[in-house]
């Protein structure tokens, strides 16, 4: 019964395992991957000597880093919010529409963006702007501003998502705490911070953990995507993944490229035990094994 | 009752707020669609284009060949892809959560492990390229995402492990059931929530893919409508070049309304159909989140 499933493991995910020793090589595509000559670890000399792994560490870091800050705040008020609207079908409506940006694809996205980015005919320049007597901008060219578009892309792609499971952890609480503080004469503002964030805080830590977990890898989709992989862009744009992805595909560099994934993994591998690690000191019951 | 009412009105008007966030991009790309490519070069996109005009839509109808095969690529991977991942999920969940299979230690980590490392895209690539020789075929886009690298098996397992009992396995056995007609009859039936759950995942996954077209697939006949969308949003002549009917009709191309358009024909299908299983959706992601 497991043989399909297994057989399936292996060719997706434990063959490419293996395939990490092409991080240590030289490769040659006439000698093949196992024949191609051994080069021990000239590849990560290569990628941590140049710009380029300071650039993508720090843009992946600090984006994926200021992403688990504003999502975990922004999704748990807009729960909370969504919590105390008293008709159903309003609740109902509302978390459908925020719901619906997380269930369309990146290229969308990108499609939405440019329509409101566009140079000659996005909505910014040619009907926003003008209204405020500001010139147009060139924003595929112009990177300042794209750490916030970026930002602003995420937040709205994924507080739908986030804010479903905060609600659902919101929602499981028992209403005999809140009866209690309102007899007591508890404000909302203090039933919210007594009671609802100390008792979805398991949800909340997990979540963070698991992000915090996961803050190597990034949404290829968000960062090639949505800048429409602008070359004068990268500096601001450009992460692990999406600098992997150009390794590959568009400059043949495969030794750099996946010298640069393996640092990935084996970063990622990392932080998700340490993460682990973590959860389980302050609670066995929240830890994933 | 003042105060409450007073809060009531707030919270409204910060979801009313919230929830045109969330929609004016799509009414933007709408009423972009349908607007004349003059007002668009003119005034650029807007909410209320000066001219009307069905122009856009009138070319993509040209060049429905390449449309409707892109279509018939995602509808074909959604289907087969959710169906398959589904099945062998299943299978391989279910031994997973039995406590009499032998060694289920290690399998189990073996199929964890997979959640903590991978080889990374570049080794990926290559073993489906290279050794698998899956470039540019339909199963490239088909099963790099069966079982999204184990972590659908888990949510699995979980739920046969705590929602179906032992004693009805155990009974079953007695009565000569095979393990495969138990696994059929009994322990599939008790799990729809789950597998409906998955399935839907799968499905969304698998319409909104692109990244596996983007990188497998380089012959036009095998995108898929998120592939075609991804090319066009670079470079809106690709749906000329990529049309095997070889209609020419360089001339006057609206390009911009056209974008817009084709972007409106990739989402069509999601939001007629979202109304209907937001519920489900809700459901699954909640059960997703929860370990």
């Amino acid at each position: 019964m497991m043989i399909p499933g297994l057989a399936y493991l292996i060719m997706n995910n434990y063959l490419p395992m293996f395939g990490v020793i092409i991080a240590f090589k030289d490769i040659n595509y006439a000698k093949g991957i196992l024949g191609s000559d051994w080069i021990g670890f000239k590849n990560f000399e290569y990628l941590f000597k140049t710009q380029d792994a300071v650039v993508i560490t720090r843009n992946t870091i600090l984006y994926n880093g200021s992403f688990i800050i504003l999502n975990t705040v922004f999704a748990i008020s807009v729960a909370i919010l969504l919590n105390e609207v008293r008709n159903k079908f309003a609740a109902r409506f509302y978390q459908s529409v925020i719901l619906l940006p997380f269930l369309i694809s990146m290229v969308i996205v990108g499609y939405l963006v440019l329509s409101m980015l566009s140079a000659e005919s996005g909505f910014l320049n040619l009907n926003l702007l003008p209204m405020f007597g500001m010139k147009p901008i060139s924003w595929y060219f112009e990177p300042r501003y794209w750490p916030y578009i970026l930002t602003i892309v995420q937040l709205w792609k994924a507080t739908g998502y986030l804010c479903v499971i905060f609600l659902a952890a919101i929602i499981g609480i028992d209403n005999e705490y809140y009866e209690a503080a309102t007899i007591d004469g508890a404000s909302k503002w203090h039933q919210i911070r007594s009671i609802t964030i100390p008792l979805i805080a398991p949800t909340i830590t997990i979540m963070t953990l698991l992000a915090i977990g996961r803050i190597f890898y990034s949404d290829f989709g968000l960062f090639y995507q949505v800048p429409l992989n602008s070359g004068p862009l990268q500096p601001v744009t450009d992460v692990i993944d999406t600098y992997v992805y150009r390794g590959l595909m568009t400059l043949g560099d495969i030794g750099m490229s996946s010298a640069a994934g393996l640092y990935q993994s084996l970063v990622g591998f990392i932080l998700v035990l340490l993460s682990n690690y973590i959860v389980s000191r302050g609670n066995k019951e929240n830890a994933l094994f | 009752m003042k105060t409450n009412d007073m809060n009531q009105v707030v919270v409204h008007a910060i979801f009313i707020l919230l929830a045109a966030l969330c929609l004016i991009p799509f009414v933007l790309l709408i009423m972009s669609s349908f607007s004349s490519e003059s007002s668009i070069v003119n005034n650029g996109y807007s909410f209320w284009p000066s001219e009307f005009s069905l122009e856009a839509y009138t070319y993509l109808w040209a060049q429905k060949a390449a449309m409707f095969n892109s279509y018939g690529i995602t509808i074909l991977i959604t289907v087969v892809g959710t169906f398959a991942g589904l099945l062998i999920s299943a299978l391989l969940a279910y031994p997973l959560s039995r406590r009499d299979l032998p060694m289920r230690g290690i399998l189990s980590f073996l199929v964890f492990f997979t959640l903590l490392f991978n080889g990374g895209l570049v080794p990926t690539y290559l073993i489906y390229t290279e050794v698998f020789h899956m470039k540019d075929t339909l199963m490239a886009l088909i099963i790099p995402g069966l079982l999204t690298n184990g972590f659908f098996i888990l949510l699995i397992r979980t739920f046969f492990a705590n929602s179906i009992p032992v004693q009805i396995i155990e009974s079953a056995y007695i009565d000569g059931a095979s393990e495969f007609k138990i696994f059929y009859r009994m322990v599939l039936p008790l799990s729809l929530p789950i597998l409906a759950t998955i399935g839907l995942m799968l499905t969304i996954n698998y319409w909104n893919d692109w990244f596996n077209g983007l990188i497998y697939i380089t012959e036009p006949r095998l995108f898929s409508i998120q592939n075609l969308l991804n090319r066009m949003l670079v470079n809106i002549q690709f749906l000329q070049q990529s049309n095997m009917g070889g209609q020419n009709m360089s001339v006057n191309l609206p390009t911009n309304a056209v974008r817009m358009a084709m972007a409106v024909v990739g989402i069509l299908p999601l939001i007629l159909i979202y109304p209907f299983f937001q519920k489900y959706f809700v459901k699954g992601l909640t059960i997703g989140a929860v370990k």
